[in-house]
């Protein structure tokens, strides 16, 4: 082994603090050390350069560099390395410039003395750095979309454009979702299935769109690029058109068909025959039958639509067929459901004839031309907007929306159609924030619509007239009005659809606050899930207008693209492996794994899944036998690096080892040292990916190397990768805490934090009490050490 | 004309005093009139309760002039129907608390004629004087 350490001066950053050359001297002490060399910017292309020339001339297997932070340059050294033929992760960055000679700036004796600790720590674990492959996965071109409404017929049509090989998946027997049900979208008052049927026909005739409808999704598994999907194609027990035309859509059937049933596409508003298309409108435009209310299925007293079928298209032993697809990228647009109106039960929605919904509304105005219209609205209507939304006594906080728009919509139609209405809207807030809104609000106003500020409390029904009398505060002149309506129609508001659920569990995507599905963050990756590779667009994130749906849909569509665009997806090799020869089969591992990444193979030995696996390290302790490690974090790397860290320290000195995950606290001690902030400088910091990394046995071996505490710092679990990580650390320190108690070792001497990168004050004054507390103690003896050896 | 009304220390440490007397954080109503229109009491108040809510955030102590706070019953309908899950109710005992501290009492026994007192409910007499007297 010939080891190169190279020491950066950083322009003086580091060398005006930390004596140098004295650390070079302590280096050249060390064994198997090929060079060892001082330069004044390593990062500069000189001093790339410096490694390069010395790997290929002087052999060397293993680099240290000793210079800023890893955060930095580690790439910048592994490039190099990479140059010279080398393999890139036989590397370690000593942090001598955050963590050393900032914080130690004016104690320039102290730094240089830790200085050589730090380097003895990385020359001591680069003897057990071995080399790493980057772990590449192919990816395709296939992408699943779930939900058929705008945003997903959107996404589907930009993904094809692009190349994609799309999957579309839609429950209901027809594409176009909500929208589809809509009479006009505000504020321009386009007809919604006018701007939306060529959208939905597109769909249909794309060739890179394959579209399943009647279907569900019932498992997903699999990982970040490749998803097995399931799912079941309900039947329609029609033969299709495939190569015989048999289905010609004559209308005999359901001309014959005896059943009527109200027509969910008309929100109940009309009827529809057992046998139906769902609209005239519906894509695919396919008959099919309802079989809870057909009579054959029900007590086979009925044959008539097989009969008068002149194509002999009707099958009513068709069956749930079973669907199996691997897919790359999966897109969730599985939409909302209208929040249930009798959550409210004051306004007596399921007790009121005339109280409708916005979307039964949306139904009515669509017809109301009709000779007769389906349904009449009267003189005097009344709209009560935030029905479940903004709503703390039913749960739901947030605002929907699109409510005060849509009622003005609806009422704005209303009202060019039937000028003599009278039309009051009962409102908290309007909130017009849209391109267009406020200019369509103004308009409403200008009909003649009255906006009267204030909450309905109450609504009354006459049972003779089935009118109803409601009560509410205008909140602007103080008066309460008891007024009797024709029509009340409830804004009801949004909420994520039900049928999402079981996707949400499937993939394993998380819920924000207001139940809609959760986005990676809120501002910078707002299409992208908690999940690699599962994106999601339009109201399954949130309540939206179908402007906002369509961008959201095409970002989506975008990120899915970008992706996919480099055909092979690159992990870090930092990944948990199994000893196969270690490993007795017990299983516990595989609970032990957030991501499930363990499966057993047909040897009864565990294995990791490496597209899986996210390498934090959470599964070393669960293991009886030992036999799983991290891969970069080696349990003897890791105790390497704890031995050396302590290797010099004096009788009477006390030292604190923190452990500091990657993500955060790491980063934190950085930040600290770019503001040359003081702390204790007897905490020592060394890399982990996360706190579960550090088993038990970890915890105890520090000890028995020497530390008199040891700190844990996580990233807060808002902001975390691994957010189960505090969790099982503290299980582990409760399971060593114990042992030290037996072992007779005064005082608490394990301590948890969770950091943030603001947190720089609470690093300063944790790290600093931490030792302060740790000085009380009484100094840990040899004899209460062999204890602990024992019980361990 | 509309009264002119200035927001000065006075009115902040009313607003302040009522908040902490109800522990209501007043701040919170919306004003959407929800309390005032499903309130059973409402025509014989000559404030509505969501203006009494007002004023008070407002810290405007001509509310204690008002009759509304005498006149809830602490039926809680409107606190049950809060969109905001606020306690109506608790603002006007605050305000009911304040005023009875000034010792003055709303109800004088000697001044209900003989007769009336004979037909009275004892339990409503009790009820008023709990609520209307310190």
């Amino acid at each position: 082994m010939k080891i190169g350490v190279y020491l950066c001066e950083c322009g003086g950053n580091i060398s005006k603090v930390i004596d140098l050359d004295t650390v070079n001297k302590f280096v050249g002490t060390k064994d198997s050390i090929g060079v060892a060399r001082i330069h004044s910017n390593m990062c500069s292309g000189a001093g790339q350069k410096l490694i390069i020339d010395d790997i290929k001339k002087l052999g060397l297997d293993k680099i240290v560099v000793a210079a800023c932070s890893p955060q930095f340059h580690e790439k910048t050294f592994r490039v190099a390395m990479e140059k010279a033929g080398l393999n890139p992760y036989v590397l370690e960055i000593v942090n001598f410039r955050e963590h050393c000679s900032w914080p130690l700036k004016k104690q320039p004796k102290i730094a240089t003395e830790k200085a050589k600790n730090l380097v003895n720590i990385g020359i001591e674990k680069v003897r057990l750095d071995y080399p790493l492959e980057k772990k590449m996965f192919k990816m395709e071109n296939r992408v699943l979309v779930i939900g058929a409404g705008i945003a997903g017929i959107q996404a589907s049509l930009d993904l094809a454009d692009a190349g994609k090989d799309v999957t579309l998946v839609e429950k209901e027997a027809s594409i176009g979702g909500k929208m589809a049900l809509l009479s006009k979208t505000f504020p321009t008052e386009d007809c919604a299935a006018c701007i939306l049927s060529p959208k939905m026909a597109d769909v249909e005739a794309n060739p890179k769109i394959k579209l399943y409808t009647n279907t569900t999704i019932t498992k997903t598994s699999g990982h970040r690029l490749h998803f097995d999907i399931e799912a079941e194609i309900n039947p329609r027990f029609i033969i299709p058109k495939i190569d015989m035309d048999q289905c010609l859509s004559c209308k005999k059937c359901e001309e014959i068909c005896p059943v009527s049933v109200p027509n969910e596409w008309e929100q109940g508003i009309m009827d529809r025959k057992a046998i139906y298309t769902p609209a005239a409108l519906a894509i695919p435009f396919k008959y099919l039958i309802d079989k809870e209310n057909c009579l054959h299925f029900k007590d086979d007293s009925c044959n008539k639509c097989a009969e008068i079928c002149p194509q002999n298209a009707i099958d009513f032993t068709q069956k749930v067929e079973k669907l199996k697809f691997t897919v790359d990228n999966v897109i969730v647009a599985t939409g909302f459901d209208l929040i249930d109106p009798n959550l409210k039960p004051v306004f007596g929605y399921d007790r009121y004839k005339n109280v409708v919904t916005g979307m039964e509304m949306e139904r009515i105005v669509d017809h109301i031309n009709e000779n007769p219209p389906p349904r009449e609205v009267g003189n005097k209507v009344a709209f009560i907007q935030c029905v479940g939304s903004r709503d703390k006594q039913i749960g739901n906080e947030y605002c929907s929306r699109v409510c005060c728009m849509y009622a003005t919509k609806l009422a704005s139609l209303l009202k060019m159609e039937r000028p003599e209405t009278d039309i009051y809207i009962f409102y908290t807030d309007i909130r017009a924030y849209g391109k267009g809104f406020e200019e369509y609000y103004k308009r409403a106003q200008e009909m003649g619509i009255k906006y009267i500020r204030g909450k309905v409390a109450e609504i009354n029904e006459d049972p003779d007239t089935n009118n109803l009398v409601l009560k509410a505060e205008d909140t602007l002149s103080r008066k309460i009005i008891e007024t009797e309506f024709d029509l009340v129609v409830l804004s009801t508001g949004l909420q994520l659809s039900k049928s999402s659920d079981t996707i949400i569990d499937s993939l394993k995507l998380s819920k924000s606050s207001d139940g809609f599905i959760k986005e990676a963050h809120l501002k910078y990756r707002p299409v992208d899930t908690l999940i690699e590779g599962v994106f999601v667009a339009g109201t399954a994130q949130g309540p939206k207008d179908i402007p906002d749906t369509v961008a959201q849909a095409s970002a989506s569509a975008a990120r899915v693209i970008g992706t996919l665009a480099k055909e092979e997806f690159e992990i870090d090799p930092i990944l948990a492996f199994v000893e196969e020869n270690k490993c007795d089969g017990c299983k516990k591992c595989l609970p032990s794994c957030p991501k499930n990444a363990f499966q057993m193979n047909d040897k009864n030995k565990a294995v990791v899944d490496e597209a899986l696996c996210v390498g934090c390290g959470a599964c070393i302790s669960s293991c009886p036998q030992d036999a799983i490690d991290l891969r970069g974090y080696s349990n003897s790397q890791i105790i390497a690096s704890v031995e050396a860290a302590l290797e010099f320290k004096e009788k009477d000195e006390y030292r604190v080892i923190l452990f500091a995950d990657d993500a955060a606290t790491y980063r934190l001690a950085d930040i600290v040292g770019v503001r040359k902030m003081f702390y204790d400088y007897n905490i020592y910091i060394i890399r982990v990916p996360s706190g579960s990394r550090i088993t038990p046995k970890l915890m105890t071996h520090t000890f028995i190397k020497g530390a008199d505490a040891i700190m844990i710092g996580d990233n807060v679990k808002k902001s975390s990768a691994f957010p189960w990580s505090k969790k099982m650390t503290l299980e582990n320190i409760e399971v060593v805490n114990e042992k030290i108690k037996k072992s007779g070792i005064d005082g608490e001497r394990i301590f948890y934090s969770e950091f943030s990168s603001g947190m720089l004050q609470e690093f300063i004054t944790i790290a600093n009490e931490t030792v302060k507390t740790v000085k009380k103690y009484s100094k840990i003896t040899k004899e209460k050490l062999n204890k602990l050896k024992e019980i361990f | 004309m509309p009264k002119k009304f200035i927001i000065d220390k006075k009115s902040v440490d009313f607003f302040k005093k009522i908040s902490e007397l109800s522990g209501e954080i007043i701040t919170l109503c919306d004003q959407c009139g929800t309390c005032s229109a499903g309130c059973p009491v409402i025509e014989e108040m000559d404030i509505t309760p969501s203006q009494m809510m007002r004023m008070v955030m407002l810290g405007d102590e001509d509310v204690m002039e008002s009759k509304t706070m005498w006149l809830c019953a602490t039926c809680n309908t409107c606190t049950v129907r809060c969109p905001r899950e606020l306690d109506v109710s608790k603002v006007a005992e605050a305000l009911r608390q304040v005023k009875l501290r000034q010792s003055m009492d709303k109800l004088n026994i000697d001044k209900i004629p003989k007769e009336e007192l004979a037909e009275l409910p004892q339990i409503a007499l009790v009820a008023a004087f709990r609520k209307l007297t310190s």
